[in-house]
């Protein structure tokens, strides 16, 4: 009797556990559907990709596109302007962010709280505001359409100094207190024994940082007159607006420009959604 | 005797150059391009600006403008309702989505990172295929739909009535993956002995999430709704990329205007005006957010 009633609710059980299943990969199909649609239709001829219906699968496969999307799109230009911007606006930002971050959680000094405050006041200012302001400044300073004007106002971040004092603030003050005593520069203090102890905390804003910017679209928008001075968001939207849309050169070039960080966040994913999780609650 | 009061004074004082020194990059950096630009982009909001012509005071003359234009208005009311349909949509489905992945089953890794990577990858350039895909001829999923009975005769995203939901529809797949996982750290941290404790006392499911579960989120889901609203008061990459604000300025949100007005039509003055209104309304709404912050310290 026990047994039979015991065997009968594992059993409801695993049945509620295979349609959890089941669901789950019909809802994850779902939400990558334009991903799956993007990576097949790379893959298709420009013939299939017009004739009617379309389909989901390739009928017929071929690598022209990712041929092409160098030659008809500046795309190599594109990519090496989207690393350089995203790469080092993620490695400087990581840089000041923690030194600042580093000032205002470990150090005491007079205007300490008023730093703060405006760097909380910054954090919460849309930066849609400063858009025409700042392609101004940049523009009479002659640094539109140029990477080191797409990347200078990015160098450092109010979020992330933010992020980074809260993670400091959570480690234990005796290391320090130790290297104090026996003469260490607060320099030494900050990149010997504070730095390697952020490194978690450092790993995921700096994917932040590195997807934030390799895919923002508005600001190389604006700072970029034509395709060629752009990021790869910025440039295929642009090139997408200006020809006749060709769809299997444009699914090419956006999963390229996708692979980048997708992978990036495949290999740190763990750390990475933690890290939202607690700062989002933090 | 000197000495030793001199001493301490000394290294506090060095310690505060040091700690400037440890600012001094950033702090450069926020003021010249962060603060310094939104305290102009208030000044711009009373003159009459473009690149070519010098900034001619106007005073008040833009934000009247504003207030009788109809354009902004439009884009007023579009951006409400964006936000007052993908907010709750999004904050729903990222609490269901959660629940059903709390549970054990196979493949639940999978499906949490496919609902994920969405939030992780270009808006921009995923919307690229989002177009393709609701292309009235040769799109897949304008095919299905039509399949089912659905047809909009010039394709949904060129449709006066559906260019707006289609636009909505991305925007929640957009983010929804990074609510739920706020939403699955929170049910982590819910002890399970509650839920045991009620299912013993003979609650059953929806009774256990409406009374235990729901109550003990209310944290992540008054955060996640605020950051949902903030965001979408910002709306503008899917919609540049799959409308361009139209059909007839049906999707132009205040960001599409700013962006139009300022950097297409180069009224900079003017655009700034309305960038000064997109300020008050989310310093409005983030306000909210640094009380809540506030309280939960003071909890702690």
């Amino acid at each position: 009797m026990a047994t039979t009633r015991k065997h009968r609710y594992t059993s409801t059980q695993s049945i509620i556990k295979w349609l959890s299943t089941f669901a789950g990969i019909v809802i994850a199909l779902a939400v990558l559907l334009p991903v799956i649609w993007m990576v097949f239709t790379a893959f298709k001829p420009e013939s299939d990709i017009v004739s009617y219906p379309p389909t989901l699968w390739p009928r017929e496969l071929t690598f022209e596109h990712f041929g092409a999307v160098w030659d008809r799109i500046p795309f190599a230009r594109l990519y090496v302007n989207t690393i350089i911007f995203a790469g080092t606006v993620t490695v400087v930002s990581l840089l000041f962010d923690s030194m600042a971050a580093y000032a205002l959680a470990r150090l005491e000094f007079r205007g300490r709280s008023l730093v703060l405050i405006l760097i909380l006041i910054l954090l919460m200012l849309p930066f849609q505001v400063t858009l025409i302001p700042l392609y101004d400044l940049l523009n009479s300073a002659g640094l539109t359409n140029t990477l080191p004007g797409l990347i200078i106002p990015r160098i450092t971040n109010a979020f992330g100094i933010f992020f980074l004092r809260q993670f400091f603030l959570s480690l234990p003050k005796d290391l320090e207190e130790a290297a104090r005593v026996d003469g260490a520069s607060e320099w030494r203090i900050y990149s010997r024994i504070i730095m390697p102890l952020a490194k978690p905390a450092l790993l995921t804003l700096g994917l932040f940082h590195f997807q934030y910017n390799w895919n923002d679209l508005l600001w190389p928008l604006i700072m970029s007159a034509d395709v060629s001075s752009a990021t790869l968001p910025a440039g295929l939207a642009l090139f997408m607006g200006q020809h006749v849309v060709e769809y299997g050169l444009l699914m090419a070039g956006s999963l390229l420009s996708l692979l980048p960080v997708v992978a990036f966040f495949l290999i740190i994913q763990r750390s990475f959604v933690a890290g939202i999780a607690t700062t989002g609650l933090k | 005797m000197t000495t030793l009061q001199g001493a301490p004074r000394r290294r506090v004082s060095r310690k505060a150059v040091t700690a400037w020194l440890f600012l001094a990059p950033s702090l450069l950096v926020l003021v010249a391009f962060t603060l310094y630009p939104m305290i102009q982009a208030g000044y711009l909001s009373l003159t009459d600006y473009n690149l070519i012509r010098a900034a001619e005071w106007v005073g008040l003359d833009n934000y009247v403008e504003l207030f009788a234009d109809p354009a902004f208005w439009n884009a007023f009311w579009n951006t409400v309702l964006y936000a007052a349909v993908v907010t709750p949509v999004t904050v729903v489905l990222a609490l269901m989505l959660a629940v059903f992945l709390d549970r054990q089953f196979v493949g639940r890794a999978f499906v949490r990172t496919s609902i994920f990577l969405p939030f992780i990858v270009s808006l921009g350039i995923i919307a690229i295929a989002w177009t393709f895909l609701l292309d009235p001829n040769i799109g897949l999923l304008s095919y299905w739909l039509s399949q089912a009975g659905f047809v909009a005769e010039q394709g949904i995203l060129s449709d006066p009535r559906w260019a707006m939901p289609a636009v909505m529809f991305v925007g929640v797949w957009k983010n929804v993956g990074f609510y739920m996982v706020i939403y699955l750290a929170g049910l982590q941290s819910i002890p399970e002995e509650l839920r045991e404790a009620a299912r013993l006392d003979g609650a059953n499911a929806w009774q256990r999430f409406r009374n235990v579960t729901l109550p003990l989120l209310s944290n992540q889901t008054m955060l996640v709704s605020v950051m949902a609203l903030i965001a979408t008061l910002q709306a503008f990459d899917q919609i540049y990329v799959m409308t361009h604000g139209g059909p007839f300025f049906r999707t132009e949100t205040l960001v599409m205007l700013i962006y139009r007005q300022g950097f297409q039509e180069l009224r900079f003055g003017y655009g700034a005006a309305i960038s000064w209104v997109l300020l008050i309304f989310v310093l409005l709404f983030s306000m909210i957010q640094y009380l809540f912050f506030q309280r939960r310290q003071v909890k702690y």
